[in-house]
């Protein structure tokens, strides 16, 4: 049997639950964001099973969004992530509570 | 021939991903990051995305995962001795998991979606060919495309003024 849908969206469905277990798991902000974009490959390798299999380029062409859309958070992101660590000298999220309390 | 690569790489992608979960060092998880990335591009090929996956590779592997390791660099974060989370973090966070896995199991299993094609459609008219994507880049989202050139401007603006230092701001000197 051909590996159909089911298997390629059971792939991005487990790969998309990695990403999130991480993002609650670790401390490193960096990390969270690369487990933050685990979850958004996933989504795009759902939207891409999708397109193929219903033959429709639709998904495709939201991928290449998706695509340009993340290069651009990352920048965004580390930005934030270095000039948080400019004023706190940490990236550790267990350190970042001053909101506490 | 094909289901047994379908196989390896996914088994290679998730096996990569739970390294990026997993690793200590963040330089290592940066690393695996960009495996389960090209496994990711290989997968893109084998479902006719040949423009995606080099994308995929260009963009993330390439930009992004360089701009990690850089950040990684600059700010000495590898990681070293500390503990990367808690044993009482790892049951929390292995339960939410658990939740989102059964969730969307149990979405997948009473929804329609069970039903629809779940083999290749007998019909070739499904090509990936460049001239496809321009076709629809300048016809149907064509409103989106200029949306997202705002957007990378917008980003570039911000990236500007956040790595600004502002004197007025209690930074450390």
């Amino acid at each position: 049997m051909n590996v159909g849908l089911n298997e390629y969206i059971l792939l991005s469905v487990l790969l998309f639950v990695i990403g999130f277990f991480g993002v609650l798991l670790r401390k490193n902000t960096l990390v969270i964001y690369m487990c933050l974009e685990l979850m958004l490959i996933a989504s795009t390798l759902a939207l891409v099973a999708f397109s193929r299999f219903n033959g429709r380029m639709d998904g495709n062409v939201f991928v290449f969004f998706i695509l340009t859309v993340a290069a651009a958070e990352v920048a965004v992101g580390l930005a934030i992530i270095v000039a948080l660590f400019r004023k706190r000298l940490t990236v550790q999220v267990e350190e970042l509570n001053s909101l506490k309390n | 021939m094909s289901n047994s690569l379908f196989y390896f790489f996914a088994a290679l992608t998730l096996l990569s991903a739970g390294a990026v979960v997993f690793l200590r060092n963040a330089v290592a998880a940066a690393l695996s990051f960009f495996v389960s990335l090209c496994c990711t591009g290989v997968l893109f090929v084998m479902l006719d995305a040949y423009l995606l996956a080099f994308m995929l590779i260009l963009v993330y592997a390439g930009a992004v995962v360089a701009l990690f390791l850089f950040i990684i660099m600059l700010l000495d974060m590898q990681g070293g001795t500390r503990k990367p989370f808690t044993k009482a973090s790892m049951v929390a966070s292995a339960i939410a998991g658990a939740l989102l896995l059964v969730g969307v199991g149990v979405f997948a299993k009473h929804s329609e979606f069970a039903a629809t094609a779940a083999t290749l459609p007998a019909d070739s008219s499904f090509s990936t060919d460049l001239k496809v994507y321009g076709a629809s880049l300048f016809t149907t989202y064509l409103l989106p495309v200029q949306v997202i050139g705002f957007l990378l401007l917008i980003a570039m603006l911000g990236v500007i003024v956040l790595s600004k230092r502002f004197d007025g701001a209690e930074d450390i000197q």
